[in-house]
């Protein structure tokens, strides 16, 4: 026995309302942040996490005003992400109650980014959230590329490689989402999952896509998976934490019940 | 009464969650600070940190947070709870950072990881610890009371402290390597979890620390 593979409901949130994209597109309203939160706590999530996808700039006040809500109900880690680009966005994160944030754009414009706020605010809250799509090469060997601006925004740059960079320039976790599978509900892309768990030494979140039970534990066992994010598995009620987390018990993974 | 509590702040991180978690357990008075007279006048005392310890430990000497530390503990005898980078820095000295001289206050050292970490059965383990891992108690002490034994507690570091002497062991947690997770002596009790992020049972030690008189 040891450390437990974690369960992380993920909170969409835009305008102080949590909400879920099917591809980042169809968006239907799923209710209030802190009660979810709450909700999810009581449940015995591991951690939550929260997207925010506000583009407004009086909606991002909303935002700091909703982690400092959470933050005071919820006693579990909480990742805050979307919109971070600079130290001091982090520092608003953190001082409303955050324990980790999320960097995704920005640091692809300046990876440096990750470094500073490493070594100023600590590895264990900065994490470097990737959005792979598989790109195949010529030959056909399995490759997958960072996109931006939802999926729509190539990158040319290396999934894999750039993990490995991110651990190096000092993230303390990476949340790897596959645009390919986000909101379809067919399961992990197992192949970028297993491929980034490998090529670095830090825990890997793997998320997008999750529609059953089972495919947590693909995303686990097969995909290597330090912990697992999920949202409308949840939010809509389909499954609950406890009947994922004795789901993956059965499975022969250790949660914490 | 849980009296003022006072979580020393040398500027290294959020403390707010500390502090609202001690709040949502009863206590009637937090105070964020590191104003040696609010301290001298607090009940409790609560040594937290994040971040690096060279950071750490200068910020620490400079606000004289050292200083107000040892008054806590021998002139004022309050009960004190460190955590995280708080009861690392406790320690004489750590890896981090190249090699960090630390406080000295519990003889021991802090150590990295190691590269690569294995379990028993040989698997890979990543560094940071992150998540929740199960806290074997090595001690009965009040602030296990209500507590089972093998509780998960939730863990973020990749540094972890060996105290040399083994019998302020109160907690111990296993990856990789068998590592300290609570230090205890007299009214000093460290964590290297982080109660204030542990749910019901992080909640429950805080609860046990408002209402722990100090001794063992």
């Amino acid at each position: 026995m040891g450390l437990a593979k974690r369960i992380i409901p993920c909170l969409d949130v835009e305008n102080g309302r949590v909400v879920k994209g099917v591809n980042f597109v169809d968006i239907r309203d799923a209710g209030d942040p802190v009660e979810i939160a709450m909700r999810y706590n009581e449940q015995g999530a591991d951690e939550l996490c929260f997207l925010d996808i506000t583009a407004s700039h009086e909606g991002r006040d909303t935002t700091v005003h909703t982690v400092e809500q959470i933050a005071e109900h919820v006693f579990i880690p909480l990742t805050v992400g979307g919109g971070i680009r600079a130290v001091d966005d982090i520092r608003t994160m953190l001082n409303a109650g955050a324990d980790k944030v999320s960097i995704n754009t920005a640091a692809i414009h300046n990876p440096e980014l990750v470094r500073e706020s490493a070594q100023r605010f600590g590895s264990q809250c900065i994490i470097v959230a990737i959005d792979a799509k598989r790109v195949d090469d010529v030959e056909g060997q399995p490759r997958w590329e960072i996109f931006t601006h939802g999926g729509r925004k190539p990158t040319g740059i290396d999934a894999v490689a750039w993990a490995v960079r991110m651990a190096e320039l000092g993230a303390g976790e990476i949340l790897l989402t596959s645009m390919d599978r986000d909101g379809t509900k067919n399961g992990f892309e197992l192949g970028v999952t297993r491929a980034i768990t490998d090529a670095v030494e830090i825990p890997v979140i793997a998320s997008g896509g999750v529609g059953t039970l089972d495919h947590l534990v693909d995303g686990v066992i097969q995909g290597g998976a330090d912990a697992v994010l999920a949202a409308s598995i949840f939010h809509f009620g389909e499954y609950t934490v406890p009947q994922a987390k004795a789901y993956m018990a059965e499975h022969g993974i250790e949660v914490r019940q | 009464m849980t009296g003022i509590v006072a979580v020393i702040d040398y500027g290294m991180g959020n403390l707010h969650s500390v502090a609202s978690a001690l709040e949502h357990v009863g206590a009637s008075e937090v105070v964020v600070t590191h104003d040696a007279d609010v301290i001298r006048q607090a009940d409790r005392v609560v040594f937290p940190g994040v971040g690096g310890i060279r950071d750490c430990m200068s910020e620490i000497r400079r606000l004289k947070c050292d200083e107000l530390l040892t008054q806590a503990l021998t002139e004022q005898q309050v009960p004190v709870l460190a955590i995280c980078v708080g009861l690392q820095a406790l320690m004489s000295r750590s890896e981090e950072n190249d090699g960090v001289d630390c406080l000295d206050t519990i003889p021991g050292e802090v150590r990295y990881f190691g590269k690569p970490l294995t379990d028993a059965e040989g698997s890979r383990l990543k560094v940071p610890h992150m998540g929740w891992n199960e806290v074997h108690q090595t001690m009965n002490h009040p602030l296990w009371a209500g507590i089972p034994d093998m509780t998960r507690f939730y863990f973020v570091h990749s540094y972890y402290a060996h105290a040399w002497d083994r019998s302020l062991l109160a907690g111990s947690v296993q990856y990789g390597v068998n590592a300290d997770a609570a230090l205890a002596r007299d009214n000093l009790f460290a964590v290297q979890f982080h109660p204030e992020k542990s749910a019901t049972a992080g909640l429950r030690l805080l609860k046990n620390f408002l209402e722990w008189n100090g001794q063992c």
